[in-house]
């Protein structure tokens, strides 16, 4: 049931924290650079990035840990504020963290974090309601036997069980909008793909709005419909998955992508060996001194003088892709895409 | 008694010459002393290794492949001691030692010029208040007492500059330096005394893919210059795929797969190998509906009877509870499951 307004929007939005040097003095550190982003019943949004790229800030922003120090947060189109009750947002607006270990707490129940939830946001009621909506909630995120579950403490789940248990709390509050940050990295890779089943089946069956954040683009390729690369603070590009993984129009995106473990290719007979000219493509910028322009072009191989000065404006795309890039606004679109596999 | 899986031509990925053997471990087994007993994190474990070699070892958490570079490199601490089996080591001159009876000070003359550790946390390797290259220096003349700081420092600015870091960066403490430098330094260090075997530790898990991409392919290229032999062991299998010529898949402590990378990339034996093969969503080919494999790891002070995965596996039967499968040859690699052609012919 994908919707087409967004629940969720983040325009314009920028966040610097200060920092301070050993000197007394103090400098900001620009976390966040003009990110767009929108969420839409139905659908998953990928934010994709390197540790450092500002995706997990992007998140909390979302998430209103802290305030944009510019642009804002809107809730069905309407700008969230310092006045905007934080309960009812947070009906709204669930976060999943990275850390199943983390995020629950260790001397409690599951039925005790479940009631705790159902009851804060207003969905409490009688024992038995609550008994029944906690058993409906752990079958929702396929944790059997749900009675068993209830009574078990966290340490006595594996980790999948307990990043679902955490997926089972967010949906207590029935949220419309669900914003996972790596929810399967910390978990063994034979139950990922069973977290991001259950996420997908979310979005399907429920018509949550969904923003995956991920270091790996396989993975937001998978689960995604819409993707958004991040470099530095900066969202370089983004649009329907399959644009922007199979035909990348930033030249991170496909430094990103050359990088990524690909046994279908290096396998494939007269493949080339994997490692074999790869360069040296250097390091992510210190944020607090982050190059000016675009903040790739130290590392970019087709950086040229307006890369330094300015960051360049969006360029659409017939597939819906989008990518800010001076490649694509001087016309030399065909030397970034001329060598790009499409399937 | 586990038949021990050799590698059947020394040829290795993309058809490299591989030398003659180097490591021949056998039947290996750590136990982890409690005080509920002992609990097996590494049982009964065989494999070869040989020069210029990239082994990789592919595992979950929990599935004793940390617990075996430890065994390996004797670096274990209690309450993990080795409770049977051999590693023997071959070097170039000199009669062949088992590194688990091994003295000491033998030992200790082996460590950096024979066999040399890289671990994950480079943070947590490196002296946080000595400058780098101190470190090295150290660890140079530590093997080498004939060779004098000023030579000692030269080496050091060579191994950093091998490994792309800039020789002044010696200066550096290591909180000054990036998270992919810092995890470089260390190969560099490994590589300080010209090992013959470096056993490796998820030494790129810690960093980002691109960081991680051109760390391994100067790892490579050194490894061909050098004819050093890798231990590398990650949860990454799709990377091992690429990276390794022979990749063992442990399970639960024991290794239930074990040949080259092309033959358990296109055809798996074991139902663990097959589910962890496409554990891994495609960065390219057509997405389609996945699924992981159901449960979850054992608990490995409670194993079940049997195979140890035979609860996850969908092609188990009474006979997988009744004893643990031995590693035996199907196809062209080893593989320990007690129904391999049965479970061939169903797919």
């Amino acid at each position: 049931m994908p919707g087409d307004q967004p629940v969720l929007e983040a325009v314009d939005v920028g966040k610097e924290f200060p920092v301070h040097d050993r000197f007394g003095g103090s400098r900001a550190v620009r976390a966040v650079e003009h990110a767009n982003l929108a969420l839409y019943p139905g659908r998953i949004t990928a934010l994709v990035g390197e540790s450092g790229s500002g995706k997990t800030t992007l998140a909390r922003l979302l998430a209103l840990f802290h305030p944009p120090t510019s642009g804002e947060i809107r809730l069905d189109g309407l700008p969230v504020t310092a006045a905007t009750p934080r309960g009812e947002y947070h009906s709204a607006v669930q976060l999943v963290f990275q850390d199943p270990f983390a995020a629950l707490n260790s001397l409690h129940r599951a039925r005790y974090m479940l009631r705790r939830a159902l009851q804060l946001h207003g969905r409490g009621g009688s024992r038995a309601e609550v008994e029944r909506a906690s058993l409906d909630l752990l079958r929702r995120v396929n944790l059997t036997p749900p009675e068993r579950i209830l009574d078990s403490f966290p340490h006595q789940l594996s980790g999948g069980q307990r990043q679902r248990l955490v997926i089972a709390r967010a949906l207590a509050v029935q949220p419309r909008v669900l914003l996972a940050d790596e929810p399967i990295s910390m978990l063994d890779v034979s139950i990922r793909l069973d977290v991001l089943n259950l996420l997908a089946t979310l979005r399907d069956e429920q018509g949550l709005a969904m923003l995956y954040i991920t270091h790996d683009i396989a993975s937001a390729r998978y689960l995604a419909d819409t993707v958004h690369v991040m470099y530095a603070g900066q969202t370089v590009e983004g649009g329907p998955r399959d644009s922007v993984i199979l035909q990348p129009k930033h030249p991170y995106t496909r430094l990103l992508l050359d990088s990524s473990p690909d046994p279908a290719r290096s396998m494939a007979d007269g493949a080339d060996d994997p490692f074999a000219g790869v360069a040296e493509a250097g390091e992510p910028p210190n944020l607090a001194d982050p190059p000016p322009g675009c903040r790739f072009h130290p590392r970019c191989p087709f950086a040229m003088d307006e890369c330094r000065r300015e960051f360049p404006a969006r360029t659409t795309f017939a597939d819906g892709g989008w990518a800010h890039c001076w490649l694509h606004r001087k016309g030399r679109t065909g030397e970034l895409l001329a060598d790009v596999a499409v399937s | 008694m586990s038949t021990t899986a050799q590698s059947t031509a020394p040829t290795g990925r993309r058809g490299r010459t591989l030398g003659p053997v180097l490591l021949d471990v056998r039947g290996l087994s750590v136990d982890y002393l409690t005080t509920h007993g002992p609990v097996r994190a590494c049982a009964d474990v065989s494999l070869t290794l040989r020069r210029g070699e990239i082994l990789g070892v592919a595992g979950e958490s929990g599935s004793g492949k940390s617990t075996l570079v430890t065994a390996l490199t004797r670096l274990q601490r209690p309450p993990a001691v080795t409770a049977a089996g051999s590693v023997e080591y071959r070097p170039v001159e000199g009669e062949p030692v088992d590194l688990v009876t091994l003295s000491e000070r033998r030992l200790r003359r082996l460590r950096w010029r024979d066999l040399a550790i890289v671990m994950q946390s480079a943070m947590d390797c490196l002296n946080p208040v000595m400058r780098l290259g101190a470190q090295f220096v150290d660890v140079i003349r530590e093997h080498d007492r004939s060779m004098s700081t000023r030579a000692a420092k030269a080496r050091t600015a060579e191994l950093l500059r091998m490994v792309g870091i800039p020789a002044e960066r010696a200066a550096s403490y290591p909180h000054e330096l990036s998270g992919g430098m810092r995890q470089r330094s260390l190969i560099a260090l490994a590589l300080a005394c010209d090992p013959a075997l470096v056993v490796m530790d998820e030494p790129t898990t810690a960093v980002d893919v691109v960081m991680q991409r051109q760390i391994l392919a100067q790892l490579v290229a050194l490894q061909q210059t050098l004819h050093f032999a890798i231990v590398f062991v990650t949860h990454d299998l799709s990377l091992l795929l690429e990276l390794a010529d022979r990749i063992a898949v442990m399970y639960a402590g024991r290794i239930v797969e074990i040949g080259s990378a092309y033959d358990i990339y296109r055809s798996p034996r074991h139902p663990y190998t097959e589910g962890l093969r496409t554990a891994f969503p495609p960065l390219r080919a057509p997405v389609r509906r996945m699924t992981g494999i159901p449960g979850a790891p054992p608990d490995l002070a409670d194993l079940p009877p049997g195979c140890a995965f035979a609860p996850r596996c969908r092609y188990a039967t009474d006979d997988c509870t009744t004893a643990v499968p031995a590693l035996r040859p199907v196809g062209a690699q080893h593989v320990a499951c007690v129904r391999t052609e049965e479970a061939d012919d169903a797919r």
